[in-house]
């Protein structure tokens, strides 16, 4: 008896565990994405949860933080905490523009045998020379990058904060992210290493999952150019999403995977 | 912009000289409310298919210490979208402080920004109101420029707004 629960229970966590893995979402909870006025200030929220927008399972650490200021100079955030659910932070926001705030974080995961041992390794860049011992075989090395960003404005949009960097898995406004109402519609591109990622599934769920039944998420796939075209069916938050496995990375015979996330707000017109 | 109180003599006026201008009624409604305060208003222009062309009013609290006012005039979303974040602000002649609950009677003149050089078009007169703790509403109404002959047209306001009149003088 007691043997046929433990399968039963091995085999729902095989099941649950990568869906559960999948199904968290990370995310930038702005305070506002439109401002006007001379000194305002920006909070933000940033958490990993399952529904859009609550801070229910964890936070995002701040350790990848990285606020783009109208000017291309990066500002501090302030008054930064991390409390059980989720993390915030501040920005002062002092020139007239688009601010950009992401978290662009990579890391490494190794898979090798030492021996009869499976081993498993996580780690950065600079330490895997170092990493994995002389005699490991069956050596698998994958990269993962993941950019999360959302967009603030104050007074008149501006384009220097969202220029791309040429690396990795990017989003590049056509129509400006903090000027995007509901019914009209949207375009945008995903570069991958500043080359058009084509064919690729965006994937658009509004916020506010509590208080319905279904997910009503949009899936979309960028054109040859990259592009990809959304016509806002309501106001609100949305969590935009897309992800690409390569080879292409700075890693030797590493498979990479890239993910884009990105909070935008939708006004009513 | 002036304020006429007498409209009557303004129409008066306008005759004689000859001068064409927009007249524009604003009522703004007394809200039995816990907290009131008085509404953000904007009034502005926009010409059929290409958008706005320019503001003929804004009000908002001036009165703030470290212009705080400024923080809340993105609530006005429609002008703040089409105008207000292009502004330096304030702006002589056009940004105003708020006003009570009653109807304001305001008069442009032809020869004036924003409507000296106006292109001879369909136009819409656009309001939008929004107020602090309170809701927001926006009303058009069309009308062309220059008129051929004296015309009123008017809209209604649900919340926010009461009614709304624009007189268009050849």
């Amino acid at each position: 008896m007691s043997r046929m629960l433990n399968r039963a229970a091995l085999a729902l966590a095989i099941f649950v565990l990568p869906l559960s893995a999948q199904a968290h979402r990370a995310w930038f909870l702005p305070s506002a994405t439109v401002l006007s006025g001379n000194d305002p200030w920006l909070t933000v929220d940033a958490a990993i949860s399952n529904d859009l927008f609550y801070f229910e399972h964890m936070p995002m650490r701040l350790g990848d933080l990285v606020v783009t200021a109208p000017d291309g100079s990066t500002v501090a955030p302030q008054n930064a905490s991390t409390g059980r659910y989720r993390s915030t932070f501040d920005v002062q926001l002092t020139q007239q523009g688009t601010y950009k705030v992401a978290s662009v974080s990579s890391g490494l995961n190794a898979r090798y045998r030492l021996g009869t041992e499976s081993k498993r390794w996580r780690g950065s860049a600079a330490e895997l020379p170092t990493a994995i011992p002389a005699g490991a075989t069956d050596v698998e090395v994958s990269e993962s990058v993941r950019r999360i960003e959302t967009f603030a404005t104050l007074g008149k949009p501006t384009l220097r904060a969202t220029e791309p960097t040429g690396v990795g898995l990017e989003f590049v406004p056509v129509t400006h992210p903090n000027d995007l109402y509901a019914g009209e519609e949207a375009k945008f591109r995903l570069l991958l290493d500043g080359k058009p990622a084509a064919g690729l599934e965006v994937e658009v769920v509004p916020g506010g999952i509590r208080y319905r039944d279904r997910l009503n998420e949009l899936k979309l796939v960028t054109d040859a150019d990259g592009g990809f075209a959304v016509t806002w069916p309501a106001p609100g938050m949305y969590w935009l999403s897309a992800s690409v496995r390569d080879e292409a990375g700075t890693i030797a015979n590493a498979r990479r995977s890239l993910t884009w996330v990105a909070t935008l707000e939708v006004l009513r017109p | 912009m002036r304020r006429v109180v007498p409209l009557a003599l303004s129409g008066v006026v306008a005759a004689q000289a000859g001068a064409a201008e927009l007249t524009v009624s604003v009522e703004i409604p007394r809200l039995n409310v816990a907290e009131y305060h008085r509404p953000y208003v904007a009034l502005w222009l926009e010409r059929k298919d290409a958008g706005a062309v320019g503001t003929l009013a804004v009000w908002y609290d001036l009165k703030l210490k470290d212009r705080e006012g400024e923080k809340w005039l993105k609530d006005l979303r429609q002008w703040w979208r089409r105008i207000g974040r292009d502004l330096a602000l304030p702006v002589d002649g056009v940004t105003a402080a708020t006003r009570a609950p009653g109807t304001h009677k305001l008069v442009f003149a032809a020869d004036r920004a924003p409507l000296a050089g106006l292109a001879p078009g369909s136009y819409e007169l656009v309001i939008e109101a929004a107020r602090e703790v309170g809701g927001r509403e926006l009303l058009r109404i069309p009308f062309d420029w220059p008129a051929a002959a004296p015309s009123t047209a008017a809209a209604s306001g649900e919340h926010e707004l009461g009614a709304v009149s624009l007189t268009v003088q050849p």
